[in-house]
């Protein structure tokens, strides 16, 4: 074998076994949950069983879990989406000299750990509240604290998601709608925003996924209620019962069955933006030649 | 006379913001700009902040006479309960230091495990191949951050696969505490931000011209050179931004160390944790909780200093 034969080898070995660290382990939880064991594991295997997803449903808790998390997730996507596209596009029009700043503050969300968000933001409701006089129901509110935490930093991960799409967004559009008599809120509706619906669709994914899985802040916001994730950090803490591994069998098909839809959607909108690239390409070459054509004759 | 100039031209600002926005717009994004960074991410972190030196007092205490500023949440991380024998309070900044080494060396961890991937992802293969890859890569961080914990918690448990496997191999004759030594805790968290990692290392990499290395690989530089002396420096960028948000993630990370630690170890989140809930002093966690706020701040300018990047480069992802 060559030296070029060796690493290739290594290389591919490597591979596998990153890809193996990857999904084992979610191979193994998968498959322990049809082991008529107990306890969940596939060594020993004790036979093939379903019985661990009956159990789910029976368990009232993460099924008000999940409902609390629907909810919430819904509640994120409405604060968070409108929230991040406004920050985005303020920072396409702050001057030089404020960008900066402005850029860190929006930004930071992003890197302030989601425990310290959970705490402040139940501090802050619960003693702002109290000086301005607010409903205290309201403000120590769980789904109220929840959505607003979990906003504060899924606002700046679309912020983001924002910021990339509009960096392409060719300003003469919207001079031009202008020119033409447009009014400033038609020009948002009719231009900024079906220029920004791939960006936007993203968005609402990443915003709802991020808080229905988040777990940090909370933990924190929640109080005393749960949601499917805080409830189902709970049972994979105290309680070592197949019936987690059914559960997780059951997300990882819907987010696999999501994963997918999401990814061929995506695949789609990238192949129409090529072949339209492509054929407006094709046409300019065409136009040339046609152009030059006609010079010659 | 220059406050009045700076007035006049924060007032033309304002008004050439809300003629190109018009009225209706201009109010929507200002609404939401400044409700964002005043009442979610501004304001939350400063009365944090206060709230750490403040006393643990009943709801109907707070405002009167004992209402004063104090350091003693902060003193208490450092000493201990005053009059309490110990010097310091070693129980609890052994856990601060503890989490912090374990982080860095996960983040290292992580890069040595990401870095060739990367590399091989961003100038190795091309088209359907490297579309696999990356379908492959993305698949199982669509899982739940819990359930991901819970694989772990099963493959290193007393009665799980790997000391099935141990003990089927004749390595070991009786189970080993995985999860008392942190062993899953540590392969958990190194697997839960993989993701972080890998993203900036193939943008960083992507950009680098492939004719580069055919160049230097030429002139007779050997493999570990090209890396060192030629990717490396170009991915820069990369690598703070992959090493920052690793660290802080696990630094902060709380549903891991809770499913995997070992009862015997905590993680310093969970020390913020448990002053809230069950030991119901939220002054206290509030301290702790600045406390690793402004480890992570620290963290995040050395990582700038060392790699000369901004902030923008860190949090782009």
């Amino acid at each position: 074998m060559t030296s070029n034969q060796i690493r290739a080898w290594v290389v591919r070995g490597y591979i596998a076994l990153f890809f193996l660290y990857l999904f084992g382990p979610l191979i193994i939880m998968s498959a322990s949950a049809f082991n008529q064991s107990s306890y969940p594991t596939i060594t020993p295997w004790e036979g093939f069983t379903v019985e661990w997803f009956g159990e789910l449903a029976q368990n009232d808790r993460l099924v008000s879990g999940f409902i609390n998390s629907v909810w919430i997730g819904f509640g994120v996507v409405a604060l968070s989406v409108p929230t991040a596209l406004a920050g985005a596009i303020l920072l396409m029009q702050v001057s030089d000299r404020v960008r900066p700043l402005y850029y860190t503050i929006v930004v930071s969300p992003v890197l302030v750990p989601g425990v310290i968000i959970g705490i402040s933001t139940v501090i802050f409701w619960e003693r702002f509240g109290s000086v301005v006089g607010l409903d205290y129901e309201t403000t120590n509110n769980p789904f109220f604290l929840t959505i607003v935490g979990q906003s504060t930093f899924i606002s700046a991960y679309c912020m983001l998601v924002f910021i990339a799409r509009l960096q392409r967004f060719d300003k003469t559009l919207e001079e031009a709608a202008l020119d033409l008599g447009a009014t400033h809120t038609q020009v948002f509706w009719k231009i900024l925003i079906p220029f920004l619906r791939p960006a936007i669709l993203s968005s609402v994914v990443l915003a709802f996924l991020t808080s229905f899985e988040n777990y940090n802040t909370t933990v924190f916001t929640m109080v005393a209620r749960g949601t499917l994730t805080t409830e189902l950090a709970g049972l994979a803490r105290f309680g070592v019962n197949p019936s987690i591994s059914a559960l997780a069998v059951v997300i990882m098909g819907l987010t696999l069955i999501f994963a997918v839809i999401y990814e061929i959607k995506k695949r789609r909108e990238e192949a129409i933006t090529e072949a339209s690239v492509k054929r407006a390409a094709m046409k300019r070459r065409q136009d040339t030649a046609a152009a030059a054509a006609q010079v010659a004759t | 006379m220059q406050r009045k100039a700076g007035k006049l031209s924060a007032n033309l600002s304002a008004m050439q913001f809300v003629q190109r926005n018009g009225l209706a717009i201009s109010a929507y994004l200002l609404t939401f700009t400044i409700g964002w960074i005043v009442f979610m991410i501004i304001l939350p972190q400063l009365y944090m902040f206060d709230f750490s030196f403040r006393h643990n007092l009943l709801p109907m205490e707070i405002g009167g006479p004992k209402d004063v500023y104090t350091l003693k949440n902060y003193k208490y991380l450092m000493f201990g309960r005053e009059g309490g024998g110990e010097m310091l309070n070693w129980l609890h900044l052994a856990v601060f230091f503890k989490t912090i080494i374990a982080s860095v060396i996960v983040t290292i961890i992580n890069f040595l495990l990401c870095y060739p991937l990367a590399f091989f992802m961003a100038q190795m293969v091309k088209g359907r191949g490297q579309r696999l890859l990356f379908l492959c890569l993305l698949l199982p961080f669509w899982v739940n951050e819990i359930l991901r914990a819970f694989a772990f918690k099963l493959i290193f448990a007393e009665l799980g696969l790997v000391n099935a496997f141990l003990i089927g191999l004749g390595i070991l004759d009786q189970p080993y505490d995985f999860l008392g030594a942190n062993v899953a805790l540590y392969t958990g968290l190194t697997y839960a931000y993989i993701l972080l990692m890998i993203f900036p290392l193939y943008n960083a990499i992507e950009s680098l011209d492939h004719n580069q290395i055919e160049a230097a690989r030429d002139m007779g530089a050997s493999w570990l050179k090209i890396h060192l002396r030629i990717v490396m420096p170009h991915a820069k960028p990369g690598i703070a931004s992959g090493c920052t948000m690793v660290f802080m993630l696990t630094a902060g990370a709380l549903a891991a160390p809770n499913i995997l630690g070992g009862p015997s170890s905590l993680w310093f989140t969970q020390i913020i944790y448990q002053w809230y809930n069950t030991g119901g002093n939220w002054p206290q966690g509030s301290a702790y909780a600045f406390v690793l706020l402004l480890s992570c701040i620290i963290f995040v300018r050395i990582m700038m200093r060392v790699f000369k990047v901004g902030l923008g480069d860190i949090a782009k992802r």
